[in-house]
This record gives structure tokens, C-alpha cells and sequence, in this order.
């Protein structure tokens, strides 16, 4: 399957990664060389065969229902970006993280 | 055209955990922001997941209350998208394998207008366990959302049903009864102001008929089956009318707005998403074993069903008060406690139905909020068994007892309404009834039945109301006869 | 002793100095971080240093040792690659996107070090979120090889390696995902192991592919390799793939002979691609093996060729995935500049990553997306089982599998930068056992000429059936005990007085 440049910007959309015309262009040359090295999979048949995803055969492990988390949201907001647009402060308010309005 | 409304739904209940389903931070409700988001919650870089035996076993409950299939095997998988309440970047979730599959609910549909009350069975597709998002909170800052993650990694099953209802009334008593089972079986608090129990809904509208889905609008997060009454109404409305004008539905999410009545499409939502489901490398997949549904099943309460059959049969409940005893858990076990503590039960019945359920409505309360517990009220009944009091005066007890005045024996005594139900007292009082109305007596004896009452009338008057009825009655007759 | 000598030590050889008191910690930590300073600021292996800190727990691990409660490791420096949290440390993952971000909590890997009293002498640099196979992707510049300073020390663990190779530390911890311990082993010249999937908890360590993430050591000698396995492997509730099985003791098996061991070539290891300089040395391995007694079986691991094509969607597809997470919300790069939410992610985004991270979460979405999924994802998953098998079938005629850990020696910095594909080839013979979850090691097996360049170290890759890194280590010290391939250490040019 080749490559379109606007199957590049449709995915950089949907992985919120910016992308100007030039990038995209050389992205696309990349990837197409990605693509085909990929597509030598399809040479192979694969009916009936189940997929693997995990390296071991294995199931699910369950925690007991307990509280083991105590807050630290102090030490963790000591990591919160710099706000930006002007602002050096933390994007911090009230405990919350700030964002552009979210527009429902 | 007559148009017939199709109606599926898709419900969140926040499952009944202390912890959050992969960590273990506290789910606990109204939390200071964040303080409840550990390193997991906040997606911190190396965190990893841990599933929640109790969440399990909350999914697991759920399914046998349905008579559904429970997944031997079931994956979990990731959701992408990207919004800030949603720290990974993606949900959790179940996809192509869910832990619940196919069961059925069935629903009454209360009588309305010409339309009788009448019962329909809504089949689920399947309930699947996820974690639930954060919140954004508007206006802390101007221009500004706020994120607080305290919710994020909450358990949720998400119940879906096919799109077998046909009208709002349905909807909600699908969601209603859902709603009951939910808490019957102890899996989700109901909490529907604190986003316990969260329903979307699907509407579509076809020519009545058809056999063809219309295009539906999916109405999000509606908390209140008042609410969702009305957005189902109005949106079936709009979907109507705009085909009707020739116009075309266009397949979208919406929200509804209480205060104008009116749903209206998301912005946010507008792009076509493309989740990219895949299985989640960091969880395993989840076994249940026969032993494990086995081990749930011996800590399932008696189901709604099986519990009506069973005060009909037991106590000769009629099918009527035994489904109301069972609409829910709270009730059914406050009339359990009475019975239990020494209560009739058809009196039991008829009190909690009657004078209880009339007293909360008119306060607005609910059950668990009653200033007369099962035991009280049990204690208030015994005491009419043993003609301690007379219905009548049990009622005034009923009324002190609700203002808090104290106990059933001594508000009887503080008020003097102990019967009396001593023959020789009685004897005595009808004996001065007779000589005292020597007229009626006359009338009666003519064969006016009418004149024997307005006897008993008097003696109870003359004893102030104590005497015991059936004892007045009995020597009265007796005396008569003589 | 010459603090050259003190450097160039065993593990065993430190614990003895420690336990009998004829050095103290802080004396074998000082050592190293002055060697640190010496040349770290020409072979950029570090990227964070923290001497208050790393002081203070070789006064930690001396007042252990005084009181006798020492353990094998305790007061031993050790250097962790910068992809595991470490609390209070920097913890970047190479990356621009985390540049800022110090770690609130500590990985399994850095407690069970902490534990054991190891001293943690700092955080190495690295691929950007380990992705390369040259550390030439990490936001804080490429590593120079000790060997030689203009090629690469391999990757995605090179910082660590570079340390290893240059002894700028005892030990060092690496992760393979797709070869990130054994390619740079080889390039380097040392012994790394990456352990059966699930033996080393990944909580706390940054994820790239979680399915084929798996830490493991990276040292001197299959022996110090067993000792830091007692130290990192074991069950942690704290990662549902983390497998609960007994504890064990990888040395147990180190003094065992190898008559009788049957050493599996897969024809596929030897083909076209291998250079030839390299495919001597490894016959000249197997040469020695069966001096030891070992027995030659031909094998055919006939999807290799597959591994590569699979591996670039499995780790792309669940690398765009993990990597969702740094949006610039609650922690990492935010743009300086934005006008609202999609603006923020996509230049928070496009800033704080580097170009193959870039490329590969765009390849991840794109086998993800719809109607490719079952075409990419789901087929590659398929492969992955047909990998698997092939392993299953090979270990039914023989022990242990044996090749070459890379197909070439050590390139040139800048020679594969603008050809990912020839980049991805690197890992030809390390990415089957990370999409089977078996155990691999690269073992210093010789040095090969180069036609332009110097004499470079070249690594035996063994590869063992699931949780046979006992034997593994058996196999590749016994080989240790017979050849000095391992103890060479590079001469580097004069670094800072």
C-alpha cells in the first residue's frame, strides 16, 4: 500500500503531532522505506494461526480490592509544565492542571 | 407517516471498590483535586496496571444476575484518543473480547394513559469493564480548563443493551430497573447525582414497519431518568421532524441541556474518531473459571425474581405488593427485618406499602433516611396484633413515633392509647350504654341493624376510644341477645 | 592501587576489597566518578550526575558493610541507564519531551539495587526513548564508542555500554527491546544479558514496547552479569506481565563443564548480511566452544527474515500508544506558545520529540488505524507465533542457539542517520528472541579489522531456552575462563587532568 501525503497528515493528526508541508514530504520518503520493509509480512499466510501477544501464555494476576496510594500530589505537581503564553508559572491552579478550555 | 422511536442504551456504573480498578488509590467521592491521583493515575512514565479482584468480581456478579455468558477469556484492550482528563492518552478498556456477553433484563412499563402497565424483556449485548476519565472543571481559571484526575481509573461496567426499546417510558424503565439491580446485588452505590450510575442513550427514528435502523444520535451522560425522559421525547421529536422536513439525521453525540430541554451535538466530538483498539500489552488475559463464578455465585443475594415468587408463596403476598416489596433492595430488606422481628406479614405489607411509602413521598425522603426502622415499625405492628392498640391508634404512634418521639410502648403509655381488653371493664361500660340509650336498644331489637353500630359507637366513646373493637362487639351481641 | 587497576575490577573482586575492609565504598565510588570526570566529557555516557547523592549512599553502604549486614553488591557503583525512575534523579529517557522531569518514585530495578546497597553512580544516556541502535537519537547527543571515537557505541542502552567498556563504572543496568542490551555489548566489547521476558519488573521502567521491553546487565563478565541478575530479577506485584517464580541464583551454575552441550547455528544467522570480518571471529568462538566439549548442530530458524518487518509494527504500534501519554498536561514539554488544546498537543508534541521517535509513533498509528489493522497489526502478531515456534522446534535438537549478536562491527557516527531501514537492520539477529521472550547474551567473542578503520570488538550472541539464563551464563563463562576477549578494556585517548 503506498503512501499518500495526506495518509502522513491524517496520522499526525491523530497522533497530535504537527507537521508542516516540508516534514511531511521527507516523513513520507522515510516511512514509504518503513512501509515496504513491513509489507514483506504479506508473502506470508497466516490462516489459522493465533495471534500472539503476549511472550508468555500466561493470565491475568488480580490485586486485592485495597487503599495503598496515600497523596503526594504535592511531589508530583513539582513536575507540571510550564504554563506558557507569556506565563513561567506552573500550569497549576487550585491542585488542578491547567489547559485551553476544553470545549465539549 | 407514523414513526416509531428505536432505543438502545449504553450505562456506566461506577463499580462498588475502595480502590481504583489498576491501582491503588482511593476512588472515594469529593476529594480535594488530585489528591487521589497516584503516580498511575496520573500516567506518570514506567507506571503499569494491576486489575482489581473486587472490579472482577463485581462483572462477574453482574452476569449471573443477567443469566448471561461470562467470558472464560476476556482482553482487555486500549482506546486512543487524546483529551486532557484522559492521562494515557488512552482508555482501558474491553473491546473484541468483554467479560460479560449476551443476558436478558426483564422491564415493567408502567401503565400510562390508554396504554396498560405491561412487561418486556431487554436483551443485553454485553458488559465490559474500563476505567473511567478524569473531570475538567471550567472556570477556575479565565480561558482556562482545569483538570483534576481523582476519578481517572474509577471501575466502571458498561452494560449495553440491543436497541430494543420503543419509547422513552421503556428507556427509563430499562434504566430504572437496571438501576435496582445494580444495588440489589451490591455492585454500584446508584449514586446518580455523583455520577455513580450515567446512561447514554441511543434514539433513531424509522417509518413504523421497518425493518431498517434510521441513523442514530447518541445522548451523553444523562443523570436523572426525569432528564432522560426528556431528552429521549425531544430528541425522538427533532429526529422526527427533520426527516419530515426532508432534512437527514447525521450520525453524532449530544448533550442535553436540563434548562432549555433542547439536545444539541458536541463540538468536540465533530471529527470521525479512530480509536486504534488494540490489546493492552501490559494486562494479561483475564481467566474466570467455573470455581471462580461459583465462589461469586455463593455470595449473590436472592435475585428480585426469585424473592417475589417467594413472599407470595410464603406469606400469600399478592403478586402486586410482593413486586413492589422487591422493587428494591433497601425494601425488601426492611420488610424482611419486620417480618423477621415479629411483624405480620400481610399487615407489613400493607404498612410499608401504605402509610411508610406515602409519609417518605410526602417528605421526600428516602427509605434509608425513615425515622422509623423496620424494627420500630415491626414492634408498632406486634402491638396491634396483640390488641395493645387499635389500628387507629396505631396510626397516631405511626406519627409520633416519625417526629422522633420516642418508642412504640412508650408513646402508647404517654399518650394513653392502650386498649382496654378486660371483659369485666367492658361488660361494665356497655352495661351503662344500655341503660343509657334504652331507645336504641328498642330500634335494634325492631331489626334496625343500623342501631347496633351507633351501640358500639357509644361504648367506644364512652371508653374514650381504649376499648378493644372485637371484644365491644362480641359482648354487645351477646348482651343483646340475652 | 592505580585507580586504573580499581576500575578495571570484578564484581567479585570489589566485594572482597569491600568485606575485608581494604577499601571503603566511598574510596571504589570516588575512583570511579573521577574517572567519570576524567572522560565522560568527551564520551558523553552520563547525562546526569548527582556526586552528593551518590556519596552519600557509599556512607550508607560503608556503615552496612561496618555493621556486617552487607550484601554482594553492597557499596558497588552502578551506572543506571536513564530509562529507569529513579526518585529524585533526572529521568529523561533521552528525551527533550522529559528533559525537566525528575522522578517522584523509583523503579523495581532501582529498589532492589537500593536494597542490596549498590551505589547508584548516575543516569546513562540513551536512544530517545530507546529507539535506535546507535545512541545517536538522544536528545542529549550521541555516545562516543571507547574503542574508537568516531563510531557508535550501539544502542539504545550505548551510555550505558560506552560506561561498561570504558569502566567508568562497575556494572551497568540496559533495556532490549528489539537487541538495545546485546548490540551494543558487541559493539563495545562486553557481556550483556537480556533476560527471559518477565523475569526483571518493568514497573518504573519508561516504556517503549511493552510486550518486548525487558531490562537487564550489562558488564564485564557473565559472572558479574549472574551477580546483577540476583540483584534485578524476581516477581513484583506492581507489573501484571512480572512472572512469580522462586527466586533463584544465576551463579549457581557458572563452574559446570560443557562437555555434552549441544550448540544450535542457525544457518539464517550466517547468510547474506553478516559481514565476513565478523562471521571469523564467531566461527573462531564455536572453534573454542568444542575445544570445550561442545557438540555443533545445524539448525534453521526459517523466519528470521521476519522478525524485522514484524518487529517495526508490534514495537511502532505499541510505542505510538505508550508515548500518548507526554502531552504536555502534567508533566514533560509544553510548547512556549499555543492558541488552544490541539495546538498545545501538536506542538508540545512535535517539539519535544526527535524525528525517529516521530517516525515511529507515525508508523504505529498507521498500522493501528482503521482498515490497516488487521492487514499490519493483527498479521504481525500472527509472525510473531511462527517466530516463536521456530525457537520451540530449535530447542527440541540443541541447548543453546549461537551467532553473531550484530552483523557488523561498530559504524561510523552519522553513517546510518539518514537510512532508518539500514539502521533497523542492526538488530537482524537480536529481535527474534524479543518477539519470542527468550533470553539472549552478547559475549565479547574477538576483535575484527575493519577496511577503513580500527580493530573492533565483536560479540558472540547466545541465546537460551526460556528462563535458561543459568545456563546461559554457565555457557558463557566457561568461555570466559578459557579466552580473554572479556577483560580487554579499550585505551582511551588522554581525558580531562
Amino acid at each position: 500500500m503506498a503512501l499518500s501525503i495526506e495518509d502522513i497528515k491524517k496520522v499526525a493528526h491523530l497522533a497530535r503531532i504537527e507537521i508542516n508541508e516540508n516534514d511531511a514530504n521527507a516523513t513520507l520518503n522515510k516511512l514509504s522505506g518503513i512501509l515496504a520493509l513491513i509489507e514483506q509480512m504479506q508473502a506470508v499466510d497466516t490462516r489459522g494461526i493465533v495471534p500472539m501477544s503476549h511472550a508468555q501464555d500466561l493470565s491475568q494476576r488480580l490485586r486485592d480490592d485495597v487503599v495503598s496510594k496515600t497523596n503526594l500530589r504535592d511531589e508530583f505537581q513539582k513536575n507540571a509544565p510550564i504554563l506558557g503564553n507569556g506565563s513561567q508559572q506552573p500550569a497549576l491552579a487550585g491542585g488542578l492542571y491547567l489547559v485551553p478550555k476544553v470545549i465539549e | 407517516m407514523e414513526w416509531e422511536v428505536v432505543i438502545g442504551l449504553e450505562t456506566h456504573t461506577q463499580l462498588q471498590t475502595v480502590s481504583k480498578i489498576f491501582s491503588g488509590a482511593s476512588v472515594k467521592y469529593g476529594a480535594e483535586p488530585n489528591t487521589q491521583a497516584c503516580e498511575v493515575s496520573l500516567a506518570l512514565p514506567g507506571v503499569l496496571p494491576v486489575l482489581n479482584k473486587q472490579a472482577v468480581h463485581c462483572a462477574i456478579k453482574f452476569g449471573l444476575a443477567i443469566n448471561a455468558e461470562i467470558a472464560p477469556r476476556s482482553v482487555f484492550a486500549r482506546k486512543n484518543y487524546f483529551y486532557p482528563d484522559l492521562p494515557k492518552g488512552y482508555q482501558i478498556s474491553q473491546f473484541e473480547l468483554p467479560v460479560v456477553g449476551k443476558g436478558t433484563i426483564t422491564i415493567q412499563v408502567p401503565a400510562a394513559g390508554k396504554q396498560a402497565a405491561y412487561e418486556k424483556v431487554v436483551n443485553i449485548t454485553r458488559a465490559h469493564l474500563e476505567e473511567d476519565a478524569g473531570k475538567s472543571v471550567h472556570g477556575a481559571v479565565e480561558g482556562m480548563s482545569g483538570i483534576d484526575l481523582n476519578r481517572a481509573g474509577t471501575p466502571l461496567l458498561e452494560i449495553v443493551t440491543e436497541p430494543d426499546m420503543r419509547s422513552a417510558a421503556e428507556a427509563v424503565a430499562y434504566a430504572k430497573k437496571l438501576h435496582e439491580l445494580v444495588q440489589w446485588i451490591g455492585i454500584c452505590d446508584g449514586n446518580m447525582q455523583e455520577g455513580s450510575f450515567r446512561c447514554d442513550v441511543n434514539v433513531s427514528v424509522r417509518p413504523k414497519g421497518s425493518d431498517k435502523l434510521g441513523t442514530r444520535r447518541e445522548i451523553k451522560n444523562l443523570n436523572s431518568f426525569k432528564f432522560m425522559t426528556q431528552a429521549i421525547e425531544y430528541e425522538a421529536r427533532w429526529q422526527i421532524e427533520t426527516l419530515e422536513d426532508g432534512g437527514k439525521i447525521q450520525q453524532a453525540t449530544v448533550l442535553f441541556n436540563p434548562e432549555t430541554g433542547e439536545t444539541r451535538a458536541m463540538r468536540s466530538k465533530e471529527e470521525a474518531n479512530d480509536y486504534r483498539y488494540f490489546p493492552d500489552p501490559d494486562l494479561l488475559p483475564l481467566v474466570i473459571t467455573e470455581q471462580d463464578k461459583a465462589h461469586v455465585q455463593a455470595d449473590m443475594p436472592e435475585l428480585p425474581a426469585a424473592m417475589k415468587a417467594r413472599l407470595e408463596a410464603k406469606f400469600g403476598l399478592s403478586s402486586y405488593d410482593a413486586s413492589s416489596l422487591t422493587a428494591s433492595r433497601e425494601l425488601a430488606d426492611y420488610f424482611m427485618v419486620a417480618v423477621d422481628a415479629g411483624a405480620e406479614p400481610k399487615q407489613t405489607a400493607n404498612w410499608v406499602m401504605g402509610s411508610l411509602s406515602a409519609k417518605l413521598n410526602s417528605e421526600d425522603k428516602y427509605l434509608s433516611s425513615s425515622p422509623i426502622s423496620a424494627q420500630q415499625l415491626a414492634q408498632l405492628l406486634k402491638r396491634i396484633s396483640d390488641a395493645t392498640i387499635s389500628n387507629n391508634a396505631a396510626k397516631q404512634v405511626f406519627e409520633a413515633m416519625w417526629l422522633g418521639e420516642g418508642e412504640v410502648d412508650s408513646i402508647i403509655a404517654a399518650k394513653g392509647l392502650k386498649q382496654e381488653s378486660d371483659n369485666g371493664a367492658i361488660e361494665a361500660i356497655i352495661d351503662e350504654v344500655l341503660a343509657a340509650n334504652a331507645a336504641m336498644v328498642d330500634e335494634f331489637k325492631a331489626g334496625k341493624e343500623k342501631a347496633f353500630n351507633a351501640l358500639v359507637g357509644q361504648a367506644m366513646k364512652a371508653s374514650k376510644g381504649k376499648a378493644n373493637p372485637a371484644q365491644v362487639n362480641d359482648i354487645l351481641k351477646k348482651k343483646l341477645q340475652a | 592501587m592505580a585507580n586504573n587497576e580499581l576500575t578495571n575490577g570484578s564484581l567479585k573482586s570489589y566485594a572482597q576489597l569491600l568485606h575485608s575492609k581494604q577499601i571503603s565504598s566511598l574510596e571504589l565510588t570516588q575512583a570511579f566518578l573521577q574517572r567519570i570526570n576524567q572522560y565522560n566529557p568527551s564520551i558523553n555516557a552520563f547525562i546526569a550526575l548527582d556526586e552528593d547523592k551518590t556519596l552519600a549512599q557509599a556512607r550508607a553502604a560503608d556503615a552496612r558493610i561496618a555493621i556486617g549486614s552487607a550484601a554482594p553488591l553492597t557499596g558497588i557503583p552502578i551506572a543506571q541507564k536513564d530509562i529507569f525512575c529513579a526518585k529524585g534523579w533526572p529521568t529523561t529517557c533521552g528525551s527533550r519531551m522529559l528533559a525537566n522531569f525528575v522522578a517522584p518514585y523509583d523503579a523495581h530495578v532501582i529498589s532492589q539495587f537500593d536494597a542490596a546497597g549498590a551505589v547508584n553512580l548516575g543516569k546513562t544516556n540513551m536512544d530517545e526513548f530507546a529507539m535506535g541502535s546507535s545512541n545517536e537519537t538522544s536528545y542529549f547527543g550521541g555516545v562516543k564508542n571507547p574503542w574508537s571515537y568516531d563510531r557508535v557505541p550501539g544502542g539504545s542502552s550505548g551510555g550505558s555500554a560506552a560506561a561498561v567498556a570504558a569502566r567508568l563504572c562497575a556494572a551497568a543496568t540496559g533495556t532490549d527491546t528489539g537487541g538495545s542490551i546485546r548490540q551494543p555489548a558487541s559493539l563495545c566489547g562486553f557481556t550483556g544479558l537480556k533476560p527471559t521476558y518477565g523475569v526483571v519488573s518493568r514497573f518504573g521502567m519508561i516504556a517503549f514496547a511493552s510486550s518486548l521491553d525487558q531490562a537487564g546487565p550489562m558488564a564485564k563478565s557473565a559472572e558479574d552479569c549472574a551477580l546483577m541478575m540476583n540483584v534485578m530479577a524476581g516477581f513484583d506485584e506492581r507489573d501484571s506481565t512480572s512472572l512469580d517464580r522462586a527466586k533463584e541464583d544465576y551463579c549457581r551454575d557458572l563452574a559446570k563443564p560443557l562437555a555434552g552441550l549441544k550448540i544450535g547455528l542457525p544457518k539464517e544467522f550466517f547468510a547474506e548480511g553478516l559481514s565476513a570480518e565478523v562471521g571469523q571471529v564467531i566461527e573462531n568462538a564455536i572453534t573454542e566452544y568444542k575445544k570445550l566439549g561442545a557438540e555443533i548442530v545445524n539448525i534453521s530458524l526459517p523466519n528470521t527474515g521476519l522478525s524485522i518487518p514484524v518487529y517495526y509494527v508490534l514495537a511502532p504500534a505499541e510505542a505510538s500508544s505508550n508515548l500518548s501519554r507526554y502531552d504536555g498536561v502534567r508533566y514533560g514539554h509544553r510548547a512556549a506558545e499555543y492558541t488552544d488544546l490541539m495546538d498545545m498537543y501538536s506542538k508540545s508534541r512535535a517539539e519535544g520529540f526527535g524525528d525517529e521517535v516521530k517516525r515511529r509513533i507515525l508508523i504505529g498509528t498507521y498500522v493501528l488505524s482503521a482498515g490497516y489493522y488487521d492487514a499490519y497489526y493483527l498479521k504481525a502478531q500472527q509472525i510473531r507465533r511462527l517466530i516463536a515456534q521456530d525457537f520451540v522446534e530449535a530447542f527440541k535438537q540443541c541447548d543453546v542457539i549461537m551467532g553473531p549478536a550484530a552483523p557488523s562491527t561498530a559504524f561510523k557516527a552519522g553513517e546510518k542517520v539518514d537510512d532508518p531501514v539500514a539502521m533497523y537492520l542492526q538488530d537482524i539477529y537480536t529481535i527474534s528472541t524479543n518477539l519470542a521472550g527468550l533470553p539472549g547474551m552478547s559475549v565479547p567473542a574477538g576483535f575484527a579489522p575493519n577496511q577503513d578503520g580500527p580493530v573492533l570488538p565483536v560479540g558472540l550472541q547466545i541465546i537460551g531456552n526460556y528462563f535458561d539464563e543459568a545456563r546461559m551464563l554457565n555457557v558463557a563463562h566457561q568461555y570466559q575462563k578459557v579466552t580473554d576477549w572479556h577483560s580487554l578494556a579499550p585505551n582511551l585517548p588522554e581525558g580531562k587532568a
